[in-house]
């Protein structure tokens, strides 16, 4: 029973922290909330049904169509409605951000319904049983896919220029760009990147939950970003960590306490971690993020 | 038509009422809050309790409102000496949503269902009042040592602590005549629309009253007074685009923010206001919180 409740919490932890990526990722750069990430998620997964019948509902066919799909709406969000407001304080940004988001809703509110819809099974389902402990093997899937994600991502941060540009952006982004790194295209660079893996993100909860509605990206977007916030917001590993915190204190929240608190789960874990350690589990104290 | 009107003038008072709170903390202290409409519902269950429990006449129960909500404000304003900027924001939406799913969960507030049949008491002359009670609120504190205080905190905190500002006490300051104003505010909407449940005050609803506060012009009490009646009258206005009213009232938030980046009364557009009132008026108009609001 304890060992099913950590693989069911391990499994939404790393939907969690494949979408707190992006929070972080942003935030390491820019400094501001991107509330309208939890929204490309939730297009993402839109995105995943449509394309499913045209791709013959093979994972490894949507998976990448749609993360580029959602790479595309990030950049396309961030010139529209970010771009322009690089020297506006940040929490004008967040306005901008909060109106894309509305926005977002709204369209796939328009278009494909207030109803839930199911998601197209992209595999077969199978359960593997390793002692007392059944996964499935959608679980599976959502670990390996967030292992290789992570590791393409660690190895792009510490290994590729692009990856120094980025770290060297969220220590200081104005001495960055006066150092020849090309900031706007580097921030466009990270809003595809942290859109792509909320696409995967939302191809994996939609399979593994396979229930899609338009309000998706409100909620888990916020408990997203408060993970990478318990992780500390601006490291990778933190975010991840983050994730997996929440995603096994909710599972173990509605599985012994009640399922009536459990969205309140998330903020007493925040803010229980920031009074202890105000910069997040793996943040640093100091101004260098990421 | 003219309840409809009716409807949208009270909407407008409340909503103004909660706007000058939040200005008072976010814009005057700098105190980014993202849980002021939790308070407005310890307000409103108060006030609505109290009115349906105890039949505690409505004169009473709507100071209890904001006294309640007032002294949970102040609890939460002990996070603000600890947590500043993004984090206090995190702390306070959290502390909104662990209110919210409280409220779901209680016996007394009769969970998701709400409370109905509240006695309708909420007047706009008394509205009325408690908007004019905010606007002196906020203007005395910023012809005042206090508010000029809080300033100094927004502007730049070691500075401020450094030029011997209490920190702590006018920030938690500024939390209680904030929360005050808020839990006000809902214990009007709770007595005027006799009808309340958790889902009022949710989230989005704090987020609503920090965009009338930036869009309407940061740190400015007429551009959180103008943000709470525009964002309020927008969606009625938009009544036309019927299905895309939602998508035009998102592209209005992006456009305004991306045209004018310090909200519609931008620092020229407050001096251009204050220059016409000058003339009008032939008195000179103060100049505290006027400032545009600066982070860090």
């Amino acid at each position: 029973m304890f060992g099913q409740q950590v693989a069911n919490g391990i499994t939404l932890g790393v939907t969690y922290g494949l979408l707190a990526l992006g929070y972080t990722m942003v935030y390491g750069v820019l400094k501001f909330i991107n509330f309208a990430h939890g929204d490309v998620f939730m297009v993402g997964a839109y995105v995943g049904i449509m394309l499913a019948p045209l791709l013959m509902a093979k994972l490894y066919w949507v998976m990448p169509a749609v993360m580029l799909a959602t790479a595309a709406i990030g950049v396309v969000v961030e010139k529209a409605a970010y771009s322009r407001l690089r020297k506006a304080k940040r929490l004008n940004v967040m306005i901008s951000a909060i109106g894309i988001s509305i926005i977002l809703q709204n369209i796939i509110l328009r278009t494909a319904g207030p109803a839930t819809a199911r998601f197209p099974q992209l595999m077969e389902m199978q359960n593997i049983v390793l002692g007392r402990v059944v996964l499935t093997s959608y679980q599976l899937v959502i670990f390996g896919t967030a292992i290789v994600l992570l590791i393409a991502l660690q190895a792009l941060v510490y290994r590729t220029k692009i990856g120094i540009a980025m770290r060297a952006a969220s220590e200081d982004l104005e001495t960055a760009s006066l150092m020849g790194v090309d900031t706007n295209r580097l921030i466009s660079m990270t809003f595809a990147i942290g859109s792509g893996l909320a696409g995967a993100a939302s191809v994996l909860v939609g399979m593994y939950f396979n229930a899609v509605f338009p309000f998706m990206g409100l909620s888990g977007g916020i408990k997203a970003f408060v993970a990478a916030v318990v992780g500390g917001i601006g490291s990778i590993p933190g975010a991840v960590l983050g994730g997996l915190v929440m995603g096994i204190s909710e599972v173990m929240a509605v599985a012994y306490l009640s399922s009536s608190y459990r969205d309140a789960v998330a903020f007493v874990l925040l803010i229980g971690v920031l009074f202890l350690r105000p910069s997040g589990l793996l943040g640093v104290q100091t101004k260098s993020k990421m | 038509m003219e309840r409809y009107v009716l409807l949208l003038v009270n909407l407008i008072g409340i909503n103004v009422i909660r706007a000058i709170g939040l200005h008072i903390i976010t814009g005057l202290t700098g105190q980014f809050s993202l849980g002021h409409a939790s308070f407005a519902a310890i307000g409103a269950y108060t006030a609505a309790i109290l009115s349906l429990n105890a039949r505690v006449p409505f004169f009473m129960a709507l100071p209890a409102a904001g006294l309640a909500a007032a002294v949970v404000g102040w609890g939460v304003a002990f996070s603000s000496t600890r947590f500043k900027g993004d984090y206090l924001a995190l702390v306070t939406l959290g502390f909104g949503e662990i209110v919210r799913v409280i409220l779901l969960n209680l016996k007394i507030t009769n969970g998701a269902y709400g409370l109905a049949g509240i006695p309708q008491e909420t007047t706009i002359p008394v509205i009325g009042l408690i908007v004019v009670l905010g606007i002196l609120i906020s203007y005395a504190l910023e012809r005042s040592y206090v508010g000029r205080a809080m300033c100094a905190v927004r502007d730049d905190e070691e500075a401020a602590e450094a030029l011997g500002v209490y920190l702590s006490y006018h920030k938690q300051l500024s939390f209680v005549l904030g929360t005050f104003l808020a839990g006000l505010a809902g214990g009007l909407y709770a007595h005027y629309l006799t009808y309340i449940n958790p889902q009022d005050f949710g989230m989005f609803r704090s987020v609503e009253i920090l965009l009338y506060i930036i869009l309407g012009g940061m740190g400015q009490l007429w551009g959180a007074i103008l943000g709470a009646v525009v964002l309020t009258l927008l969606p009625e206005v938009l009544r036309g685009f019927s299905d895309y009213r939602m998508i035009v009232y998102g592209a209005f938030l992006v456009l305004v923010i991306v045209y004018r980046p310090e909200g519609i009364l931008g620092p020229r557009g407050s001096a251009g206001l204050a220059r016409w009132w000058e003339r009008l008026s032939g008195r000179p108009v103060s100049r505290a919180g006027r400032k545009a609001w600066q982070e860090d």
